[in-house]
């Protein structure tokens, strides 16, 4: 069999510094999506945090425990990112490792950049760190993810990478020769 | 436009997708006649005003029943499509 070579979805495209954001890509480790069969919710968390030391995220949230995380991506379904998984009684569970970008964007313009791009309001008053909401960067479906005082996380599908750098460097470009910040 | 999705709270009419009235919701019995069948399958309601439609929430996967009067453009309520279903 033909000898692959391992790529992660950002590769090639960051580390790189534009209008004083610093885009870098987060090492996941294995991702496993689980979603629970009706009402299995809380059996499935139990279990989950048994093995990960992790609950199912509530709606809007990204709970951290070490390297693992457990991050919401919608209705009844979760991202467990950072530790492999067991079979969990009652989930449907399936790979997802490699299938999503996950970009940190970090600068002190970073809501400044992403207010161009995402439909919400991204303040920290209102998106506290641990937060996350699924939604839309530029016309990308994705989850963004508030992880410090200037930093996010935007998560999205594999093949939407060079696109995702390119809006957000094109955003921060903009921003950048306003001197909004 | 804005909508209210019951988990993620109000969000641009841009990550909704339009699912029609809510004729899903209200589906016959098997044995509820040809009629029944008839009107379920291929009669729609044109109204204007108050109506009742499924959005779907393209960003979280979730199917919201939203109230939305088609004269004032006027979006009300939104719930659960599940919690409506029968």
């Amino acid at each position: 069999m033909a000898r692959l070579i391992a790529k992660s979805p950002l590769a090639g495209l960051v580390p790189v510094e534009v209008g004083g954001l610093t885009l870098s890509e987060v090492e996941t480790g294995p991702v496993t999506s689980v979603a629970p069969f009706k009402g299995k919710q809380t059996a499935v968390s139990k279990a989950l945090k048994a093995a990960v030391g992790l609950g199912m995220p509530k709606v809007g949230r990204m709970d951290r425990k070490g390297e693992a995380r457990a991050l919401w991506v919608g209705r009844g379904r979760a991202l467990v990112m950072g530790a492999a998984l067991p079979d969990l009684e009652g989930a449907a569970q399936t790979d997802q490792t490699g299938a999503n970008a996950v970009l940190r964007v970090e600068g002190p313009a970073v809501e400044a950049v992403l207010a161009r791009l995402v439909p919400l309001d991204l303040r920290a008053t209102a998106f506290p760190v641990g937060q996350t909401a699924r939604t839309m960067v530029a016309h990308m479906m994705a989850s963004v993810t508030r992880v410090g005082d200037a930093a996010f996380e935007v998560m999205v599908m594999r093949s939407m990478a060079q696109t995702l750098v390119h809006d957000i460097g094109g955003a921060a470009k903009a921003v950048a020769a306003r001197d909004l910040v | 436009m804005r909508i209210n999705c019951p988990h993620c709270g109000t969000r641009d009419r841009r990550e909704f997708t339009w699912s029609g009235a809510d004729v899903a919701l209200n589906r016959p019995a098997p044995d509820a006649g040809e009629a029944a069948w008839d009107d379920y399958v291929h009669l729609r309601e044109n109204p204007a005003g108050a109506s009742r439609e499924l959005w779907y929430h393209d960003p979280c996967g979730t199917f919201a029943l939203v109230e939305r009067d088609t004269v004032t453009h006027l979006v009300g309520d939104a719930v659960l499509a599940e919690k409506v279903a029968r």
